[in-house]
């Protein structure tokens, strides 16, 4: 990529060089001064006030391994560690196999491209407390649309997000609905694949699902990495939907003062995000707080390492021509 | 609602002569039976909505019980919600947030993408690295620090600590925008620069105009995501209430102010409509922004 970028004055130039150097200095210095303080002091200091006890008010106080001792003798916090894994799990197969899925079908209509992309990309861009209150509405099991028709059938609605068991996938058909930013980008990767590779697949003999499964597939791997990665990341950063989903769930809906409905029903909503913001910011304890921030750092850390590979591995074998 | 995308699907109608009859009825079923998935999943995305919007205008006593159509259309509730909760004051709290963060976006992202995508000096890949981990660092991972920052200053409570970081540095558009000026051709800047142009001037005059759907893009991206954000304005504004964002009072209409369904289903059709208008007029930008942010490099 640096290849094709040779703005660099031409040497022996001092002046020019120098001028060049207050240019590229000049427009970066608020990205730099913003990163330092809303991403590098935070982290580090996220660090330290995980080794302390804080509660905002009186000074934090160093308390050594303490709130990571702590992490291993709380349920609330295994809880809240297993919730997260289920949804990286299920959230992340599901998300992306069916996001593959819709655009696989997209991919293939002659008529009407244009609005059903519309009508499937347009959910993901509704708020996401709008998109829980939608599923919360449609799926409330006393006549609600879904149990209405599910009651055509004689099929007992379940409790959705009042149900330990439905909660968590309640929630997870909520992230399907909002998934059209993953369509479209894998729609996109789909209709790149070159033509050539179809016409050579059908001549040996290929059926449609073999060549989608052969040509389709390996060609546009590094765009379902994406998915799988950005969909892991989604599902380590779920807040919203659970909380609104476990406020609206427990009937006692408040944006603030009370904890009681993080995590209805019986914790199953209860993510790592939301129980990081139920200590720290309900019970302000700061320094436990601090001490889940900085696990989840770690964690995300490395997620984002095996993405940042794959840009690379992508931006050499692509030399020259992003966006060709 | 034009194919925006510009390969066409794949192309089965110029296949080859071969037994004729049998493979057109058989691709003409292929077609039915594709574009009847087609539909279903375009009304399985719809149909979610159009509930809403149903219980919406159904009288109080209707939209507790189990009918799907109104049998009186009650147009109003989209009116008296106003009245039920202070819906003004959150939209103009949400549209402050969203405007300014927006502008302030622009502001910062746009010469950082530009050092970014061409300029050339040492450090501009770690720099690019730390873009991309700044984008995707959980925002609970530095909450805490940034809360006792923000209320030691005294200004939690306010849209403040929402919208400045903006002015400064915002991950996501500096990355969507680098990615966007690096399909504009480097022999224009460097055409620029044979003029005598500064790089302020190139940015300014070359870059600027040529990254325009990017930038409108990135803009939109930037407007939805704070309107729909709800983690920040519940942290920093979550006690104080006329600070209240829709998305965030949104929240506490099921239950707290509003317990009848068509009320709270009237607000939730409300706070989707800007995304639903700015999609209708910016289709492009938006089906290329999110491109972008997928597949290339």
């Amino acid at each position: 990529m640096t290849a094709t970028l040779g703005a660099r004055p031409a040497p022996g130039k001092g002046r020019a060089r120098a001028r060049h150097r207050l240019a590229v200095l000049g427009f970066m210095a608020p990205a730099l001064i913003g990163f330092v303080l809303f991403f590098g002091y935070p982290l580090v200091a996220t660090v330290i006030f995980s080794f302390t006890k804080y509660d905002l008010i009186n000074p934090p106080e160093f308390n050594g391994l303490a709130n990571y001792e702590f992490m291993f003798k709380d349920p609330l916090l295994t809880k809240a560690i297993a919730n997260t894994l289920w949804f990286v799990v299920v959230l992340t197969i599901a998300r992306t196999v069916f996001a593959l899925g819709v655009a696989s079908v997209i991919a293939r209509l002659k008529s009407g491209v244009g609005l059903i992309r519309t009508l499937c990309y347009l959910p993901s861009l509704a708020p996401p407390v709008a998109a829980t209150l939608v599923f919360f509405m449609v799926l409330r099991p006393n006549g609600g649309p879904v149990d209405s028709v599910l009651g055509w059938f004689g099929v007992d609605s379940p409790l959705w997000f009042s149900d330990p068991a439905w909660a968590k996938p309640g929630i997870t058909a909520i992230m399907l609905w909002i998934s059209g930013d993953l369509m479209i980008i894998i729609l996109a990767a789909i209709l790149d694949v070159p033509q050539e590779q179809y016409e050579a697949a059908e001549l040996d003999g290929a059926g449609p699902i073999r060549r989608w499964w052969h040509v389709t597939l390996p060609t546009i791997s590094p765009v379902l990495l994406f998915g799988i990665v950005n969909s892991v990341i989604l599902a380590l950063q779920l807040f919203t939907q659970a909380v609104v989903a476990g406020s609206a769930g427990s009937g006692a809906a408040d944006a603030t003062g009370s904890t009681k409905y993080l995590g209805f029903p019986d914790n199953s909503t209860l993510t790592f995000p939301v129980y990081l913001y139920t200590q720290g910011f309900r019970y302000f304890d700061m320094g436990y707080a601090a001490a889940m921030a900085t696990v989840l750092f770690v964690i995300s850390f490395a997620v984002t390492i095996v993405l940042v590979q794959r840009m690379r591995k992508n931006s050499t074998a692509e030399e020259g021509g992003p966006g060709a | 609602m034009t194919a925006t995308l510009t390969k066409p699907p794949v192309d089965v109608s110029a296949e080859p002569e071969q037994p004729r009859r049998k493979r057109n009825v058989a691709g003409f079923l292929n077609w039915v039976a594709t574009h009847a998935i087609g539909l279903a999943l375009g009304l399985m995305f719809a149909t979610p909505v159009v509930f809403v919007f149903l219980t919406a205008v159904m009288s109080d006593n209707q939209a507790f019980t189990s009918n799907l159509w109104p049998t009186e259309w009650h147009w109003e509730n989209f009116v008296e919600v106003f009245d039920k909760a202070p819906l003004f004051q959150y939209l103009v709290n949400s549209l402050t947030y969203s405007l300014l963060a927006t502008l302030g976006m622009l502001i910062s992202s746009i010469p950082a993408a530009y050092a970014l995508a061409k300029l050339k000096w040492r450090g501009r890949n770690v720099a690019f690295i730390l873009v991309i981990g700044a984008m995707m660092l959980p925002p609970q991972v530095v909450a805490v620090p940034l809360y006792d920052t923000w209320s030691s200053l005294g200004l939690t409570g306010t849209l403040i600590p929402l919208i400045a970081p903006y002015f400064l540095f915002d991950a996501f558009s500096i990355f969507l925008l680098r990615q966007f000026m690096l399909t504009i051709p480097q022999s224009y800047v460097d055409a620029a620069r044979v003029d005598g142009c500064s790089e302020f001037q190139a940015l300014v005059r070359i870059i600027v105009p040529m990254a325009k759907p990017g930038i409108a893009a990135t803009a939109l991206f930037c407007f939805l995501f704070t309107w729909n954000d709800y983690f920040g304005p519940l942290l920093y504004t979550g006690e104080v209430k006329d600070q209240w964002t829709l998305s965030l009072a949104l929240a506490t209409f099921k239950g707290m102010h509003i317990v009848q369904w068509n009320s709270s289903m009237a607000v939730t059709f409300l706070t989707m409509i800007p995304a639903v208008v700015l999609f209708v007029f910016a289709q492009k930008s938006f089906v290329k922004g999110i491109t972008f942010t997928g597949v290339k490099g």
